[in-house]
């Protein structure tokens, strides 16, 4: 377990540190995401060191997002009488984002021939 | 035994294990709940656990920055796990490479129109200026469309709560919506939902289909670089 959390606190210790070097538009861990492929491609034995860490966190993604989802809460009220209109923006902007990318890329797919077999 | 229970209580409110134990115990009814649903997405356990902690804080009228001295070993956890959506989408290496040219122009179509809608959306309902640019780039993960909002005139508080919204949001809607649509190609699946809803949409993505969590993750580090490039410019248009 202590390998496994020194290499991903690496790669994303890594990506901070280039992402704020090189004032880049990325977040450190998106950085630090793309590090960690990189090795993982250079040294195939790092997955299976990696794995029971990374699954038991990724299985377990969306308990990471409730501290910040419980922060939420308190500040839609102060969105006042803009909260419905925020929300419909939301709501129609959300819906109409996934429907245009699932179907570029399945219409894409279908255009060149790429599919999904496995 | 009245002021045995305050003093216990007001030793234990400003210790972090208390709203940390809370937050595991919120989310683990979330997830139980979850599970027992059937793992239907309206049973987000996200959702669940911020509506067991959010009347919890009120009632025991807890500042937020209290229960996040607790909360925050959780959240920290963000960034790890960000590094460890390496892992799927090393997995799947192959395969996106495959997928390359339908990922450029679903990243491409899937960021444009998360920006553009929501800010013509908007507008139609008579929003602006500050609020426009709050809303701009909350399909962008959180750190991200936090530094965009404020490189645009809006307000980084305001941006954040946008931004969960719409991951809960797209974790909520993707399932039907996608099944509505008949699309049944697990890389467009993950992929658009990772580019609309950031983190929460692929915590979703992960719970359904490894090969749409891996695409989900690829999407929402995709779309973190391009929205930082087209936010600015969708939200010239509505000056």
């Amino acid at each position: 377990m202590i390998p496994a959390l020194l290499a991903i606190f690496s790669c994303q210790l890594a990506g901070e540190a280039i992402a704020r070097a090189l004032s880049l538009p990325l977040p450190g861990p998106v950085l630090g995401m793309v590090l960690m492929v990189l090795a993982l491609v250079l040294s195939p034995r790092l997955a299976a060191l990696v794995q029971p860490v990374a699954q038991g966190i990724l299985s377990h993604m969306s308990l990471l997002f409730v501290p910040a989802g419980a922060g939420v809460v308190g500040h839609i009220a102060t969105l006042g009488a803009d909260g419905v209109p925020v929300f419909l923006a939301l709501l129609g902007s959300t819906v109409l984002a996934i429907a245009a990318g699932a179907l570029t890329f399945a219409g894409v797919a279908r255009l060149i021939g790429s599919r999904d077999d496995d | 035994m009245m002021t045995d229970f305050a003093e216990i209580w007001t030793y234990l409110s400003r210790a972090p294990l208390l709203w940390l134990t809370a937050t595991l115990a919120a989310y683990a009814i979330g997830n139980t709940l979850f599970i027992a649903a059937g793992r239907r997405p309206i049973a987000n356990p996200v959702l669940i656990a911020v509506a067991i902690l959010a009347p919890l804080l009120w009632l025991t009228g807890t500042p937020y920055a209290t229960y996040f001295e607790g909360a925050q070993f959780v959240h920290f956890l963000l960034g790890p796990a960000t590094v460890c959506l390496a892992l799927p989408l090393w997995q799947n290496l192959p395969r996106v490479r495959k997928a390359a040219l339908p990922m450029l122009a679903a990243l491409v179509a899937g960021s444009t129109t998360a920006v553009a809608s929501a800010l013509g959306i908007a507008w139609m309902l008579g929003l602006q200026g500050g609020m426009l640019a709050s809303l701009a780039p909350k399909s962008a993960t959180a750190p991200v469309a936090i530094g965009i909002s404020e490189a645009i005139g809006g307000s980084p508080t305001l941006t954040a709560v946008l931004v969960i919204l719409t991951g809960i949001i797209g974790a909520v809607v993707a399932t039907p919506l996608l099944n509505l649509l008949g699309l049944k190609d697990w890389r467009a699946r993950g992929f658009s939902v990772g580019v609309a809803a950031h983190g929460i949409g692929t915590a979703r993505a992960l719970q359904v289909h490894p090969t749409a969590g891996a695409f989900a993750g690829l999407g929402m580090g995709l779309n973190a670089v391009l929205t930082a490039f087209i936010a600015p410019a969708i939200l010239g248009l509505f000056h």
